[in-house]
């Protein structure tokens, strides 16, 4: 099959551009968690994620709306890592790890009470972004937008809290407002990444991209804007290739993410001693 | 009638239940340079986190320029510069003019870039890293930021630990031009009793409280200080002050 024949199909168009849309999401949002070393806070949403599809699915709601019936548990999870994370007596880290066991423990307890794991919940798992529908495109859509517009008006105030949060406190930035709006998108945004690469690699889309960025980073704006090039990339020639080799495509985007991490850190390696 | 830029009535702090700061008043009027000392631990750098909103004290009052802490809004008048950033991440992506900019966003009357980057001598490393920087080039920069809002107070916490004497001599000579030709307010946190005695106008030494609060001249005649420094101390302080005052 062509390029021009796969890139025909309305399905993976629009495989195409809900995944693009998510993967420029998680991308930026990436280089602010993964520089203030948060950057499992994506696996602990994802398996929160896990739960709330979990419960959505015993509550019987309709599988065309489940991104949408999840995002307030998770959004809500989300807020219970932050309180959990600025506690003095729990570890971040622990503060992760105890809401994400709450996650998957509700998600196995109630994929039992409903007879076992189904294939709704199955598939959320693992992802199935070919699978993309009108809604969720339009979700991602509306998502690209806030997140693209948060980091236009908030982006000194970002920057500041990204750099160093008591220098941040110290200008008079509200550091904690700042952070509820870092982790809500980011709730946001794992709910979406689902459908990309599956609950399981949801952290890949927060974390490769900015961390190949940071590689060749040059300023601040310039990793985002090539966290942004990089995830883009990786989502087109996961899909493409998935369609061509007959592969899952969540995982073909990560693995596409990992050979641009791994190019990228060979040039960077090797340059030096060529020079 | 002199305007307090800062004061602080009856301030307590604690952390995990130990009292790190107990019953601290003081007040700072505009155009001082005022020197802050004390031994490790004593409440130095605790002591601006509350006065800076970064920590919340127990007990106490805090006001800026003339403003209680909880609706004082015009932080570009603020500089400070911290001891040490917090956890300054050496792949942090940030360059020195993104950084030096942070001090310039905000509302209010700002230097021009180049000038603030020229006066701390960084022009040279403005598209550079701060992770790929030396100390004392990541100090400069955080000064430059600091100085960015051209701020009415500005307050140093250890600026000089990694800085060489050359670098250390020119960074207080701005600090002494900054503070008489301009007027700016300066809080000095330093363990250099020898650097205070140079630059200092007044002084507040620290142990947890206020061990002592006032001018040089108070602090050289006073027997209590005597009594607490040792006479030898006190004369070396003393002394350096006076040859600076000459």
């Amino acid at each position: 099959m062509s390029l021009g024949e796969i890139l025909s199909f309305a399905f993976v168009q629009r495989a195409i551009l809900a995944g693009t849309l998510i993967a420029a999401v998680c991308s930026i949002l990436g280089v602010f968690l993964v520089l203030r070393r948060m950057s499992l806070i994506g696996d602990g949403l994802a398996h929160i994620t896990f739960g709330s599809v979990a419960v959505v699915l015993f509550i019987g709601i309709s599988p065309l709306y489940i991104t949408l019936a999840a995002l307030p548990l998770v959004m809500i999870s989300s807020l219970a890592i932050l309180k959990l994370t600025r506690s003095k007596k729990i570890q971040g880290d622990a503060a992760i790890g105890i809401v994400s066991s709450i996650g998957i423990a509700v998600g196995i307890v109630l994929a039992s009470l409903s007879g076992g794991y189904n294939v709704d919940l199955f598939s959320y798992l693992f992802g199935n972004i070919l699978t993309v529908n009108q809604t969720e495109l339009l979700l991602s859509l509306m998502i690209f937008i806030i997140v693209i517009c948060c980091v236009f008006f908030f982006y000194h105030d970002l920057f500041a809290v990204t750099f160093d949060e008591e220098l941040a406190q110290s200008m008079g930035i509200k550091t904690k407002r700042i952070n509820v709006l870092l982790f809500i998108l980011t709730a946001v945004a794992a709910v979406l990444a689902m459908k990309v690469t599956g609950i399981m690699l949801v952290s890949a889309l927060l974390i490769l991209p900015p961390l190949t960025a940071l590689q060749l980073s040059t300023s601040f704006r310039m990793t985002i804007i090539v966290s942004v090039i990089f995830a883009i990339l990786s989502v087109i020639c996961g899909i493409i290739v998935s369609f061509l080799l007959n592969l899952p495509a969540g995982g073909t985007i990560v693995i596409c993410n990992v050979i641009f991490l791994l190019i990228i850190f060979g040039i960077k390696q090797i340059a030096p001693v060529l020079r | 009638m002199p305007v307090n830029i800062i004061s602080t009535e009856n301030l307590t702090f604690c952390y995990n239940g130990i009292e790190v700061l107990q019953d601290i008043s003081f007040a700072v009027q505009k155009g001082d340079y005022l020197g802050v000392a004390g031994p490790n631990g004593s409440g130095k750098s605790t002591l601006i986190k509350n006065i800076l909103g970064i920590l919340q004290p127990r007990e106490g009052n805090i006001s800026l320029f003339g403003q209680p802490l909880a609706v004082f809004r015009q932080w570009g008048k603020i500089g400070y510069l911290p001891q040490r950033l917090a956890a300054l991440n050496n792949h942090f992506p940030g360059t020195v003019r993104e950084i030096v900019q942070l001090g310039m966003e905000r509302k209010g009357n700002f230097l021009n870039i180049k000038q603030v980057l020229q006066m701390m001598d960084i022009e040279h490393l403005s598209s550079r890293l701060i992770g790929e920087l030396s100390y004392g080039e990541q100090q400069r920069t955080m000064l430059a930021r600091a100085l960015a809002s051209k701020p009415e107070l500005l307050i140093l916490d250890e600026p000089t630990t990694a800085l060489d004497p050359q670098t250390r001599d020119n960074f207080y000579q701005l600090t002494q031009e900054l503070n008489g030709n301009q007027g700016t307010t300066i809080i000095l946190i330093t363990h250099d009793t020898g650097v205070l005695g140079n630059y200092a106008r007044s002084l507040l030494y620290l142990d947890k409280k206020v061990v002592f609060s006032g001018t040089f001249e108070d602090f050289c005649t006073s027997p209590d200080m005597a009594g607490f420094f040792g006479q030898a101390s006190q004369h070396i302080i003393c002394h350096q002050h006076d040859r600076s005052s000459v």
